[in-house]
């Protein structure tokens, strides 16, 4: 088995492990989406209009959880020590610390997010653009959110610093991905907005791992 | 693999603070050296810089004309004072993990499981272990993946005197087969044929 599958599988499992990741995510983001009708009122007409944007924004935000704990724990108790100083480059590893983050709780999210929306009234036929644009968004929050992480390494109250450095970050994809759905649901071309958060994604994938890992040499040094 | 580790006129300064200037060392195949040196004196930093955590503000570190990059990924090990262990992981897959990637061989695995008596905490979570047994199992993983560099920081602080003295006779073991060791220490240490005081 290779050292990359191995970090994979061992992020995957301390994710999932005791409850943690997706039950917390998925938690998250169906009590925030259950909370809209409260806020704006039962009508359904009203509640169909907003339900792709709310559940592509709680989903953006529900991204946030779990951000602040995928360094800091390997800083804490000295494993980014051993992953630094390893064969595989620390660009690779943070790629694929990202990439497990995901896994465990980007990608179930986007089971979920065509579930929300459809229960807020949303048409079913918008479910499989947004299980995409979640999927997509999950990279992009996951890379871009890795960045924050490894910037707020070491910092007090980090998780706050995370959402700080992150939340800009978040904005293209929330963009892109909300204006492909708002044109789907008004019956417009919804490619572009699609395609630009899959060129967001793409980028994020690519150059994220470059900056995390920067931002652990310095914090290690 | 074969390995020797020169630094020579290594200057360090952390936060701002200057740690040592002037260090020099050449530690051969087969030789131990005891780092010593009072609390905050910069031993901890010296193996991080060896193993390319820290850089050095000034003079050089060389692994005999190897290249330091690759001499890193594959030919030294760092114990520090924390062991890379999660505490809700069980002992056994930890120790599953970092063999492999350090590439470990299987065989290799399962002797040092029982050179150093885990067998039956392997299905224990780290959580459940003491500092002695943790140490343990942070120890098992030099031997699960042979490298001849070992840095250590403190290797017997939380074990008991009966496992000091395993501890001292794997040490012995490695560098016998021609293994290097560079440790951070209170106490002298029985295997060093050199000792080296850090002082500003």
């Amino acid at each position: 088995m290779s050292a990359a599958f191995r970090l994979l599988r061992r992020e995957m499992a301390i994710a999932w492990g005791r409850g943690g990741g997706l039950l917390v995510t998925g938690g998250f983001f169906a009590g925030a989406t259950l909370l809209l009708p409260l806020a704006s009122g039962p009508e359904p007409e009203r509640l169909a209009q907003i339900a792709p944007g709310a559940a592509w924004t709680v989903l953006a935000l529900s991204a946030l959880l779990g951000l602040e704990r995928l360094f800091e724990r390997d800083f804490e108790d000295g494993a980014l020590d051993l992953m630094a100083h390893a064969g595989l480059p620390l660009e690779f590893t943070c790629a694929l610390k990202c990439l497990g983050h995901w896994l465990a709780t980007g990608a179930p999210l986007a089971f979920l997010a065509p579930v929300a929306a459809i229960a807020l009234g949303a048409s079913p036929a918008l479910a499989p653009l947004l299980f995409a644009c979640a999927l997509a968004g999950g990279l992009a929050f996951a890379f871009t959110g890795g960045i924050g992480a490894a910037l707020s390494l070491g910092a007090r109250r980090g998780g706050l610093l995370t959402a700080v450095i992150v939340l800009p970050l978040f904005v293209p994809p929330v963009i892109f991905g909300g204006g492909a759905l708002d044109a789907f649901t008004s019956g417009l071309p919804w490619r572009a907005g699609f395609a630009l958060l899959c060129a967001y994604a793409a980028a994020a994938v690519a150059l994220g791992p470059l900056a995390m890992a920067a931002a652990c040499r310095n914090a290690l040094s | 693999m074969s390995l020797s580790l020169q630094i020579e006129d290594l200057s360090l300064s952390r936060g701002g603070r200057r740690l040592f200037q002037g260090l020099s060392l050449d530690l051969g195949p087969g030789q131990a050296c005891a780092l010593t040196g009072a609390n905050g004196s910069g031993k901890t930093s010296l193996l991080r810089a060896v193993a390319g955590l820290v850089a050095p503000d000034s003079g050089r570190i060389g692994f005999g004309g190897a290249d330091p990059a690759a001499a890193r990924a594959s030919g030294l090990h760092l114990l520090g004072h924390l062991d890379g262990l999660k505490p809700s992981r069980t002992a056994g897959e930890e120790l599953d993990f970092w063999a492999g990637w350090q590439g470990g061989a299987p065989i290799a695995l399962g002797a040092a499981v029982d050179r150093l008596d885990l067998r039956r905490l392997l299905d224990l979570e780290v959580r459940r272990l003491s500092a002695g047994q943790r140490r343990r199992l942070a120890l098992a993983r030099l031997l699960a993946a042979p490298r001849p560099l070992w840095l250590l920081d403190e290797p017997l602080s939380p074990l008991d005197a009966h496992w000091r003295g395993e501890v001292l006779e794997i040490m012995a073991a490695h560098l016998s087969t021609g293994g290097l060791v560079l440790a951070a220490v209170h106490d002298p240490l029985p295997v060093a044929a050199l000792s080296l005081e850090i002082r500003p």
